[in-house]
């Protein structure tokens, strides 16, 4: 064992991306490994579960845990991390804000077992056999499996978490600067999400084509649309969660003629990144008719899903009031 | 004094409570000893108190005494809306000493105890509003009100009776006054009117000297047959482009002499005289009537020969030997500086030809509208004041149906306020000039004005007939010889229990007062409000009747709403006397609830630049960020709730002030 600082990776309900933006430090990730003793990353190296529990609270430096938390046996892990960590870096949007897995917050537990066991075509399950926590076959031998939670919840609101990289996934360049400053102990204030506190236009390569006076007639959907590739996405009816977004993501998504889908999650100022788009871009649609605003906004589908893309954990509205549900089922549900 | 330090720890936190009875407004439903007991028990409170009238000097001195003797850092007033008394509160701490902006106000009684029926719940309300307040007072800061200085000069817009009183009294006082009017001269509908009721002394008698004091006096700018077209800036400064027709004739050169008129190569009048609403007809070289002011005339280039075909020998140019004429006149942009402005727009009536087709107008020629009939027996008008129908007989019998366009969810739902008066007016005039059998078909007689009700008894007594009812319909479907060729009014007479045919041979139309059509578009250039009929929307309706919530803009006359002459100007003084109060002050203090924007964290996204009502963001090109304008900015919260990165703040409304009221209302106490 040397003395270098430990350094433990995790995943929760993630899709692996995080995991290759670490990958993606390149030659990079062999200067990381001089300096620091990776313990733990089970997607890259053999170390179980009951190799932390092994070592001494509080001997890893740093945790960084990637998903977001929707069954037990990830709470039970990012507990376990926490006990074992001096600091957990919530890594990636999931982890920070709950990210695309959030987005089955808008269905219950029962609706979404329903749809993924029963009513998905490519479901064949006559019996309509669901998943159960433990299972004892006919010969008395027991499985289990890991409880599932009926919300997707953010590392923070499960742990203690003392810094967030935002990003879906966040760059090796904002993971490198974290590492670095985390080895030099230069800390910044606990809680602070590691990327520039600016909004993503700041530094947005089509800033300058915005007009001041933009207001909305129609939304575009950019499959359907032959974007200009120079011009404001917003100038052209696109929505684009720039302004809503913190910067730091090197405007990857615009170089690439995409617009911003909000990874980077709201500046600090913010508390619900979603709402404040919301409120910002109905306050320009260009017109004060409600029929004529319906067709405006007809533009926008599905809005939980391009405001909130990743960050329906931490929207303000908590859930939805199922209204066929009563007030008495309700309150018993809430027990 | 001892220091109270800012409060923002929450150790040294020194809250008072008062409770306000409002009489029996809020103690009727909202148990005031109960919320009081309770609002001392809560956090920091250090006193809370219960009166009859907070508001009252007794009520104020408790609050100023508390300050002092408890040494209180933050006070919350749970009583009316802090649209009436915040400035009261605020006030009453400033004087004990404690910055005004730690006070914050509970409206308990239009959101509470006015809204609901319920004594218990009212109660807890006013606890759950309560406790909130205690928790945002933390928050607050220590602000400061801004001075700038006030231009002296004032802006009246509109120059009819209002405008005109308004001009001359703010000049008079010293002031310099732009008087701008849309049309070719000043004077409004007053001066199309014969007499005035109900004293029947001449309008032009009473109105012409004072058109001509306007043009002499020294202080006033006058500008007709100009439109405002822009104003920017804030109370106390504001910049308005005023935009000057060509009217052809160079106003400083021209005497008014009119030969150019019978120069003229139309050797008769040919044209529709708008001025006479269209009664009788005008060569393209006119002037509106021979006592417009100023005395000038103008061309109009929709039928002059020369504009039209480029042809014509321009007699008037030769006959014109002050070379007043001028063909290449253009627009003129003028930009003022003004400190005030005063909106004396006035109104339209009510046009009922598509509106209200069952009376007629339009269809039969002897129906006509109040303000043609006012033409008509005006000595100047058309007829020289000879009362003759369209075929130049005289009428026998006249119907003047009140209400047109009035008090009717199908037209208009207020009541024009005037018409009754005019009706009378008119029926006396009619009488008078024809002998004519004069019926007024009314609602109710609203006469409520000094020697209003006099005027009426005397019509009563001139043999002027009165039915009440509602006139369902007027047209010329004779069912007796009697009714022959004559116009028919069908009514209810709700006296007798019947329904009428009256047949007449002249109907006079009491057309209703109504807001400008384009007074959408003159509310939104100077950022005030309309009432929900479309008239501009005074500050308050008892305390701030001249009033906009736009600081340094008033209104006067019946751009505010349908009123008669004398409350008109009355009105016109009032709003002088406001905007030389305005004025004299030197100063004017802005309101620090306004908007900033945090350099370091605007990203300049733009987003807010164009939802600001009162143009107060601009973007810095350099720096590639907005800015706000303090003095511009209201304080309406737009830009803050749309600005996407949450880079807008807003003084009194900052995100900790109102989420921790917001959690705190949603708590269980």
């Amino acid at each position: 064992m040397t003395d270098k600082p430990k350094v433990a990776f995790y995943w929760c309900a993630s899709c692996g991306g995080c995991e290759e933006s670490t990958v993606d430090l390149a030659e990079a990730i062999l200067d990381v490994a001089k300096l620091v003793d990776i313990v733990f990353w089970p997607v890259a190296i053999d170390a179980k579960k009951k190799d932390v529990e092994a070592m001494a609270d509080g001997s890893i430096a740093v945790s960084l845990i990637n998903g977001a938390i929707r069954t037990s046996e990830q709470e039970e892990m990012v507990r376990l991390l926490r006990r074992k960590s001096g600091l957990v870096i919530a890594y990636g949007s999931c982890a920070q804000s709950g990210g695309i897995p959030a987005l089955a917050n808008q269905f219950t537990r029962e609706q979404i077992m329903r749809v993924v066991y029963e009513e998905c075509p490519t479901v064949d399950n006559p019996n309509k056999v669901h998943p159960q926590e433990t299972y004892v076959d006919t010969d008395g031998i027991g499985v289990t499996l890991p409880g599932f939670r009926n919300i997707v919840r953010s590392l923070d609101q499960v742990i203690d978490v003392d810094y967030a990289l935002p990003g879906c996934p966040p760059t090796p360049k904002l993971l490198a600067e974290a590492l670095q400053a985390i080895l030099e102990g230069k800390l910044p204030p606990k809680g602070t999400v590691l990327a520039p506190d600016v909004a993503q236009c700041d530094t947005c390569p089509r800033k300058d084509t915005k007009p001041q006076d933009v207001s909305y007639l129609e939304f575009k959907r950019p499959h359907w649309t032959d974007m200009d590739p120079e011009k404001c996405f917003l100038a052209q009816g696109i929505v684009c969660m720039g302004p809503a977004t913190r910067s730091g993501c090197e405007s990857q998504c615009i170089s690439g003629n995409m617009p911003c889908t909000g990874c980077f999650g709201p500046t600090s100022r913010v508390r619900d990144q979603g709402a404040k788009i919301i409120s910002s871009i109905c306050s320009s649609v260009a017109s004060e008719e409600s029929d004529q605003i319906k067709s405006v906004l007809s533009g926008i589908p599905d809005p939980i899903g391009t405001f909130y893309r990743y960050g329906l954990s931490k929207c303000l509205l908590r859930g939805r009031v199922d209204t066929a549900v009563t007030t008495s089922q309700s309150q018993e549900a809430r027990k | 004094m001892m220091d109270r330090g800012n409060g923002n720890g929450r150790s040294d936190l020194r809250i008072g409570v008062y409770v306000c009875h409002c009489g029996i407004n809020i103690a009727s439903m909202v148990d005031v000893k109960r919320v009081a007991e309770q609002a001392a028990a809560m956090p920091n409170v250090v006193v809370a108190r219960d009166y009859k009238y907070m508001c009252s000097d007794p009520g104020q001195e408790m609050v100023q005494q508390d300050i002092r003797e408890l040494n209180l850092n933050r006070v919350v007033v749970a009583a009316c809306t802090p649209l009436l008394h915040e400035p009261t509160f605020r006030g009453a701490c400033e004087r004990a000493g404690l910055n005004p902006f730690f006070c914050h106000m509970v409206n308990i009684r239009e959101h509470d105890a006015w809204v609901h029926e319920d004594r218990e719940k009212a109660t807890v309300k006013a606890i759950d509003l309560i406790r909130a307040a205690v928790r945002r007072v933390k928050h607050h800061k220590a602000l400061e009100r801004r001075t700038v200085p006030i231009n002296p000069n004032v802006l009246v817009v509109g120059g009819g009776i209002a405008g005109i009183q308004a001009a001359l009294k703010i000049a008079s006082a010293g002031r310099h006054v732009y008087l701008v009017e849309r049309e070719l001269s000043i004077g409004g509908h007053m001066a199309k009117f014969d007499k005035t009721f109900p004293t029947l002394d001449c309008a032009a008698c009473i109105l012409t000297p004072k058109m001509s004091d306007v043009k002499k006096h020294p202080n006033i700018t006058l500008w007709t047959y100009s439109e405002v077209d822009k104003v920017d800036g804030y109370v106390g400064n504001f910049k308005a482009t005023v935009r000057r027709k060509p009217r052809y004739i160079n106003e400083d050169t021209c005497v008014g002499c009119l030969e150019c008129i019978d120069a003229c190569v139309f050797k008769e009048p040919r044209f529709t005289d708008e001025y006479n609403e269209g009664l009788s007809k005008r060569k393209p070289m006119h002037i509106p009537f021979p006592q417009a002011v100023p005395q000038v005339t103008a061309i109009d280039p929709e039928t002059c020969l020369r504009f039209k075909t480029g042809k014509c020998k321009s007699s008037c140019v030769t006959v014109c030997d002050r070379n007043a004429i001028d063909f290449d006149q253009k627009e003129r942009i003028e930009e003022i500086n003004v400190g005030a402005i005063i909106l004396s727009t006035g109104f339209q009536t009510f046009e009922p030809k598509d509106r209200l087709p069952q009376y007629g107008y339009g269809i039969y020629d002897n129906i006509y509208t109040a303000l043609e009939v006012e033409r008509l027996v005006n000595s100047a008008g058309p007829t020289e004041g000879e009362v003759v129908l369209r075929d130049g007989s005289k009428p026998r019998a006249v119907g003047i149906i009140h209400c047109i366009g009035s008090r009717d969810t199908k037209s208009n739902i207020w009541c024009s306020r005037v018409c009754c008066m005019y009706s009378l007016k008119l029926a006396h005039l009619l009488k008078e000039r024809t002998g004519a059998e004069v019926y007024n078909f009314y609602i109710d007689m609203r006469t409520p004005g000094k020697g209003y009700e006099e005027f009426y008894n005397k019509l009563l007594e001139e043999g002027v007939h009165f039915i009440r009812g509602k006139v369902g319909a007027v047209n010329d479907w004779a069912i007796t010889p009697e009714e022959e060729g004559r116009l028919v009014i069908r009514v209810e007479d709700t006296l007798g229990g019947f329904v009428r045919r009256v047949p007449v041979d002249m109907v006079v139309l009491s057309t209703g007062l109504e807001p400008h059509k384009d007074a959408e578009d003159v509310r939104r250039k100077f950022n005030i409000s309309c009432s929900p009929g479309g008239f501009f929307l005074e500050r308050h309706p008892k305390l701030a009747p001249v009033e906009t919530a736009s600081g340094g803009i008033f209104l006067a006359g019946c751009c505010q709403g349908p009123k008669d002459i004398p409350d008109t100007v009355a009105q016109a003084g009032a709003a002088a006397a406001e905007a030389l109060a305005l004025i004299d002050k030197g100063v004017v203090e802005l309101e620090p609830n306004t908007a900033f924007i945090d350099a370091e964290s605007c990203s300049g996204c733009k987003s807010c630049l164009s939802l600001c009502p009162y143009t107060a963001i601009s973007f810095i090109e350099a720096e590639k960020r907005a800015e706000i304008n303090e003095a511009l900015c209201k304080g309406c919260g737009t830009c803050v709730a749309a600005c996407p990165s949450g880079s807008i703040i807003q003084n009194l409304f900052e995100d900790e002030e109102i989420f921790s009221e917001i959690a705190e209302v949603l708590s269980n106490g």
